[in-house]
């Protein structure tokens, strides 16, 4: 079963190829003029959701309306949220997202001082194979199921910070109000697509905490009216690490670690990732990679662009308490919060299970490929030459797909037919002699 | 079974293209259903032949072979070969120019580190013709 947040919106679509020269997993092709997204090789980046230009890839949110399903509801925002507004403190945001409708905010941002406070620790006592891969952005997690498996074992086993959030948030609402589980909502404010399905089908845990996700983009014009009737503001308890968290590098930073790496971009992340498997940057600690350029800023659900996020997110840390987490969170057994389900190799790309048949498919990719034209002009519907002659092999496409392939192969026959119809049969006449 | 071979060929200190067979090498082996330890092995083998092609030699040419039970790396170039095999061999032990190691190549590990990763490997040459070097990893 796959579930993934970003879709298609065929009324938008005009089945350009724009999307499908851009997505990093060669997972979308055009057929019939709309973009097809082949479940299986998404990763939900949001790459297409930011190249198409016909907004025609949607992101599935839950609607804000289902929380009115619960008694009792906790939102949680996310902290590239802090970084969407102009002239508005975090307790100021946190105030006029509460008024929208919620009983209690918990920051996501507090949970990631909690995560960063566990990696300080944890690194010291377990021995993890260098460099570790965070496992905070969920679209290179799945990159590194499809593309790097050998890494797998690389990625940090803790929960997220968006998980965590939601366990704490949960368990102390259960004790406070005495309600039951199922009376509780909790909703997280995301800035991607990835993390909407991460939530419905969660890496490395069981179940996820959160009851739905609601995009950033819809939360932040509900925030904006709220702001004007708001007096009160909400004490955020956060430190600028966890707040950091928001930009590319900060989850890096609070691990204290002494050398790491981040990189943003998921085409940077790829050429990255190369290297490590190579075992080029063994001297790496920590290696931080995240989809989005900028980091969770850059989201394709955020609204503010990611530079002028950033910045904001900077000012703002300057303004916190390089905080030690010295509150009550941390005398919580840290096993409660670490990832307790194996994560699995995506056999995707494979061609083939049986080798020798893989063996087959692959030497008549490069006779199909040699054929083609090698232009990569996208317009029979797969995103390059070698990605048609695959499609080709796996019986997703034909060889007159190609529309150089059809031209000549048209060429030839109206040839043979212009040759056919100057011939004259012998009954009517001919300029040969008749032999005996 | 005919198996399924890649040809490439390697310039002498081309640094920015340095290491692109063996990400394309890297890459069929995870279409092939290869096992991904094998694909990590097989990747550093190729991509440490193929540097050695790059930093020493005067141009080369990096063959790939793969097959349902092994797999076949050949790294053949035209000079100028490797004077003292066993020191070569030995960790740590570089004959790469000062300005290649300034650039963070040439650390004395190439192979040593492709003998480690394959499961067999014959310097079939390495006179002043050049250097052949046959890997082989089973599975």
């Amino acid at each position: 079963m796959y579930f993934h947040s970003v879709t298609l919106d065929k009324d938008r679509c005009k089945g350009c190829t724009n999307c499908i020269k851009r997505c990093p997993t060669e997972a979308i092709r055009v057929r019939d003029g709309k973009a097809k997204i082949i479940k299986e090789k998404c990763i939900d980046c949001g790459e297409c959701v930011r190249v198409c230009p016909y907004h025609a890839k949607v992101v599935v949110t839950d609607d804000i309306s289902m929380m009115e399903n619960y008694k009792y509801k906790i939102v949680l925002p996310a902290p590239s949220l802090y970084g969407q507004f102009k002239d508005m403190t975090i307790g100021d945001i946190l105030a006029s997202l509460q008024s929208c409708g919620f009983d209690e905010v918990f920051e996501v941002a507090y949970a990631a001082d909690i995560v960063s406070y566990i990696t300080r620790n944890i690194v010291k006592t377990k021995d993890y194979k260098r460099p570790i891969i965070s496992s905070a952005c969920p679209a290179i997690v799945r990159l590194i199921q499809q593309r790097f498996p050998s890494l797998m074992d690389n990625i940090l086993d803790i929960m997220p910070p968006v998980e965590v959030a939601g366990k704490i948030a949960r368990d102390e609402a259960k004790k406070k109000t005495g309600l039951k589980d199922e009376e509780i909502g909790v909703f997280f404010v995301s800035p991607c697509a990835a993390k909407v399905t991460s939530v419905k089908n969660p890496i490395g845990i069981e179940k996820s905490y959160i009851d739905g996700v609601f995009s950033m983009r819809d939360v932040y014009s509900m925030i904006l009216d709220k702001r004007k009737f708001v007096e009160k503001k909400i004490d955020h308890i956060s430190s600028m690490i966890g707040v950091g968290w928001a930009n590319a590098g900060g989850e890096s930073y609070g691990t204290s670690l002494e050398n790491c790496l981040f990189v943003d971009g998921i085409q940077n992340v790829i050429g990255v990732l190369e290297d490590i498997e190579l075992g080029k940057l063994d001297d790496i600690d920590f290696f931080e990679g995240l989809a989005c350029v900028g980091g969770c800023v850059g989201g394709p659900l955020t609204v503010a662009n990611n530079f002028v996020a950033r910045n904001r997110i900077m000012k703002l840390k300057e303004k916190l308490n390089k905080d030690e987490v010295t509150k009550k969170y941390i005398e919580v057994d840290f096993n409660e919060f670490m990832l307790n389900v194996k994560l699995k190799k995506s056999d995707v790309l494979n061609l083939d299970e049986d080798i020798d048949k893989a063996i087959d498919m692959m030497n008549s990719i490069d006779e199909i490929y040699k054929s083609l034209p090698g232009l990569d002009c996208g317009s029979c519907g797969s995103p390059g030459c070698r990605a048609l002659a695959e499609d080709i092999v796996k019986g997703f496409a034909s060889e007159y797909d190609c529309i150089f392939k059809l031209k000549d192969r048209i060429k030839i026959l109206a040839e043979e037919i212009n040759k056919l119809s100057i011939k004259i049969p012998p009954v009517i006449g001919s300029d040969k002699e008749v032999k005996h | 079974m005919k198996p399924y071979t890649m040809d490439f060929d390697v310039k002498a200190r081309d640094f920015s293209s340095a290491g692109e067979s063996s990400s394309k090498f890297r890459k069929t082996l995870l279409m092939l259903s290869i096992p991904s330890d094998i694909v990590r092995r097989a990747s550093i083998a190729a991509y440490e032949a193929e540097m050695n092609i790059v930093i020493h030699s005067y141009g080369g040419k990096m063959h790939f072979e793969i097959y349902s039970d092994k797999i076949v790396i050949i790294a053949d170039d035209t000079g100028p070969g490797i004077k003292d095999l066993e020191l070569a061999m030995k960790e740590g032990y570089s004959t790469a120019p000062k300005e290649v190691i300034e650039m963070g190549f040439g650390a004395g590990m190439g192979l040593p580190n492709m003998k480690r990763n394959v499961d067999n490997m014959e310097v079939v040459n390495h006179d002043e013709s050049g250097t052949k070097i046959v890997m082989t990893i089973n599975f």
